[in-house]
């Protein structure tokens, strides 16, 4: 499939039907289709055409709404935009959860149902998700412009009875409710395991405790306001959500970042996902309580902590990057010190992936545990290392590279097996793969400025990255005064919390913290 | 038996703190300093997006408990605001000016029960290195519990979203007395940039009495241990919205 080729191919099949408009630089195809058509277009991309799903972005425009469905694929395919309109009083629209089977676009639909009371015909489950019912009523639509929140706030009408659904298949089972508050240092979500006793059978899971509005919250905001938001809605990946609303808002404003600022972005973005991956190694190691390898990886976390620390000031990189660049230069020196400190750290974590993946016991906790198959993936449409470890070997890096990583040389490693133990490898295998882009983004600083001026014009744009966990999307739109309209974040824990339960099926107790840690989920990052 | 040879072979890694200054690099993002910048004040007050800096006469003070990290003080200034590498910052709260700090009894073993309200996850992962052999809680006397009752410190995070109220209520209500609450970060303290919104409070004191405010987004390790060694008495607060500037602090 090439992205030039598609235009034909979408107005040979729907003549007259779906207008298609091709932008070469950004290498998209636009498509505006009849409601109709919606689920047939989406049905051959992404089961026929093999793109895979980014997401559902809602926007309401003085007279109408318009619904785009985020389409990507690898690097020659490029992105699909599909396009669907309707007045606003019409507010009904197909499912392609279940007209398409495209399982990815269910919380999205969802989402946007709880948002803008945007209805979609035929969806099984809409209804208490991201508002909950036990604080919110039904009917109550945050993201629409004429939202009154302080109204909203006054008639507020709390169902103190409600409870969620407990669903029961089996003869005598019962269900064990987690949480939110469970365990020792943990993010608050609630859980639902069907159990029979020793076994779960099943297990439902329930988010946004942690609902803090972000993209409500952004809009009216300036850019740079907006940037401390989305640096600090998901802080253990600040600078991967940073960086790809700045990106989206220097792509509407037409701007080319300097390129000493294009790598030492690149730096930072590898540093953190190597430091990402050390916390996820390390929560892994803690929930096998494997005590030494949980401490000698808990140091490696917190000598990258470290490293940040030392190289931007920051542990977790919030100050630094500016919408046209950068807002501070970093000495070269300094990046080279942080390489050789990551260097010793990756040498470390080499020779501990050596001694567990001798530890018969560690093994037995991990190997066909939270299988999770290249099928489910796929429809799914799963992200960063918990696709790849299913062999779905999917990187926004090398598909569609953005801020000059088509420069660099690395490997996206994949595995087969798709188990806990496949995951756990794959976090060591990009770890060296950080590293690696690391040493040539060092070796690529050239001297120069690292801010370009953004006009912050009117438009909209898709800024995208490969943050640790896995693609993420901002979705950015600027009115005429330069501010945000609308801003919409899909992260990668909200793709992958979605076929979560799926892992977390037919399991003993005594796995669940195991196939929890090896998805490196992010509850603030699906709950923004 | 491998594994317990690599842990002695790794040596003893554990901060001297409290009982000498950590001098590591990277162990603090630091916080703004207060002093005089006649002509600069007005123009840094006002690029501050949370309001932590205030100025009378060209003279800055900081609100520690609102500041956020975004650096808008230093980077991309002419003369940029003095940052201090420190970490002591455990407060004392508005609700209790604690003349009563949990004292001797609890001095050798108090369990904490740590709380997320709406965190992005930096401040929790701080809260988690406290484990690790760098900072070693648990030679303090602290312990990690995952029940209220065994809780002598509630620990929160996050701003506290509309949707944790309940559950962050009927877990202080469970806790047994004397009970102390420790609210770790800006967004703990001020609601930092969420605040205050239709799905969130301003912070931990909108729902519950504050004992010790840790300010800081996030607040590094040696910080939160500090906050809890607050907590129990072991050291006095320091000032949150007046500190000294340097030298003397």
């Amino acid at each position: 499939m090439d992205c030039t080729e598609l235009k034909q191919l979408i107005e040979a099949a729907w003549p007259g039907r779906a207008r298609c408009r091709f932008d070469a630089v950004g290498r998209m195809n636009e498509v505006n289709c009849e409601r109709a058509l919606l689920a047939d277009l989406c049905r051959r991309l992404f089961h026929e055409w093999g793109f895979g799903f980014g997401g559902l972005i809602v926007e309401e425009n003085a007279q109408q709404w318009q619904l785009r469905y985020v389409f990507y694929g690898a690097r020659d395919a490029g992105w699909v935009h599909v396009l669907v309109a309707a007045p606003l009083a019409d507010k009904i629209f197909p499912s392609i959860v279940t007209e398409a089977k495209i399982f990815a676009a269910d919380w999205h639909e969802r989402e946007a149902e709880d948002m803008f009371g945007v209805i979609f015909e035929g969806h099984p489950r809409l209804g208490d998700f991201v508002l909950h019912d036990d604080v919110w009523q039904e009917g109550v639509e945050p993201m629409r412009h004429g939202f009154d929140a302080a109204a909203a706030m006054r008639n507020r009408l709390p169902d103190t009875d409600w409870r969620p659904r407990r669903v029961v298949h089996e003869a005598g089972a019962f269900v064990m409710p987690i949480g939110p508050k469970f365990s020792g240092v943990t993010e608050s979500v609630h859980f639902q395991l069907e159990t029979v006793g020793e076994d779960v059978i099943r297990s439902w899971t329930r988010l946004f405790y942690k609902w803090r509005a972000v993209e409500k919250l952004a809009e009216g905001k300036a850019p740079d306001d907006a940037l401390l938001v989305a640096e600090r809605f998901a802080a253990t990946t600040a600078f991967a959500h940073g960086l790809a609303f700045c990106l989206a808002l220097e792509s509407i404003g037409g701007v080319a970042v300097p390129a000493r600022a294009r790598a030492l972005r690149v730096f930072l973005a590898e540093l953190e996902r190597l430091r990402q991956h050390a916390g996820a190694i390390q929560e892994i190691c803690e929930s096998t309580a494997l005590v030494v390898a949980n401490s000698q990886a808990g140091m490696l976390e917190e000598d990258l902590l470290r490293v940040s620390g030392e190289l931007t000031g920051h542990r977790y990189l919030f100050g630094l990057l500016a919408p046209g660049g950068l807002l501070c230069d970093l000495p070269t020196e300094a990046c080279r010190k942080a390489l050789r400190d990551s260097k010793a750290v990756v040498a470390q974590l080499d020779e501990l992936e050596r001694r567990l993946t001798i530890s018969s016991s560690f093994l037995d906790r991990l190997e066909e545990v939270g299988v999770i198959w290249l099928q489910t993936a796929k429809t799914y449409s799963l992200v960063g290392p918990v696709a790849r470890a299913s062999g779905l070997a999917r990187d926004l890096r090398r598909a569609q590279p953005y801020s000059g990583y088509e420069s660099f040389d690395f490997d996206v490693p994949t595995e087969e097996e798709g188990d806990g133990y496949a995951r756990l490898r794959i976090l060591f295998a990009e770890a060296r793969q950080s590293l690696r882009i690391m040493e040539q983004a060092a070796a690529a600083l050239e001297e120069g400025n690292v801010r370009a001026t953004v006009n912050f014009r009117s438009g909209a744009a898709l800024g995208w990255v490969e943050a640790p966990r896995g693609a993420t999307f901002h979705w950015v739109r600027l009115d005429d005064g330069g501010r945000i309209s609308r801003y919409r974040v899909v992260t990668p824990s909200f793709t992958n919390w979605h076929s979560f339960h799926l892992a977390a099926e037919k399991f003993a107790f005594q796995d669940f913290p195991i196939i929890l840690s090896t998805f490196d989920l992010s509850v603030a990052e699906n709950d923004r | 038996m491998k594994w317990v040879v690599k842990g002695i072979r790794t040596g003893i890694k554990t901060t001297a703190y409290p009982r000498e200054a950590e001098r590591a690099a990277g162990v603090t993002p630091g916080l703004p300093d207060e002093g005089a910048f006649a002509a600069e004040a007005t123009a840094l007050v006002e690029r501050c997006p949370t309001q932590a800096l205030s100025q009378t006469n060209g003279t800055i003070s900081v609100d520690y408990r609102r500041c956020i990290h975004c650096y808008r003080c230093v980077r991309g200034v002419a003369h940029p605001l003095n940052w201090q590498p420190t970490y002591e910052w455990g407060g004392a709260g508005a609700a209790s000016p604690l003349q009563n700090a949990l004292g001797q009894p609890f001095q050798r073993s108090i369990h904490v029960l740590v709380v997320d309200a709406g965190d992005c996850g930096a401040c929790l992962n701080e809260v988690r290195q406290l484990n690790n052999p760098y900072y070693n809680m648990h030679r303090l006397g602290f312990f990690i519990t995952p029940t209220p009752r065994h809780a002598d410190v509630l620990l929160v995070v996050g701003p506290v979203t509309d949707h944790m109220r309940v559950a962050l209520k009927k877990i202080y209500d469970a806790m047994p007395t004397p009970k102390r609450v420790v609210a770790v970060g800006a967004c703990a303290l001020s609601g930092g940039v969420f605040a205050e919104s239709f799905v969130c409070a301003k912070g931990v004191s909108d729902l519950l009495p504050v004992d010790v405010e840790v300010p800081g987004n996030p607040p590094p390790p040696l910080a939160i241990l500090h906050g809890l060694l607050v907590a129990v008495g072991r050291t006095p607060p320091v000032a949150l919205n007046s500190v000294p500037s340097v030298p003397g602090r």
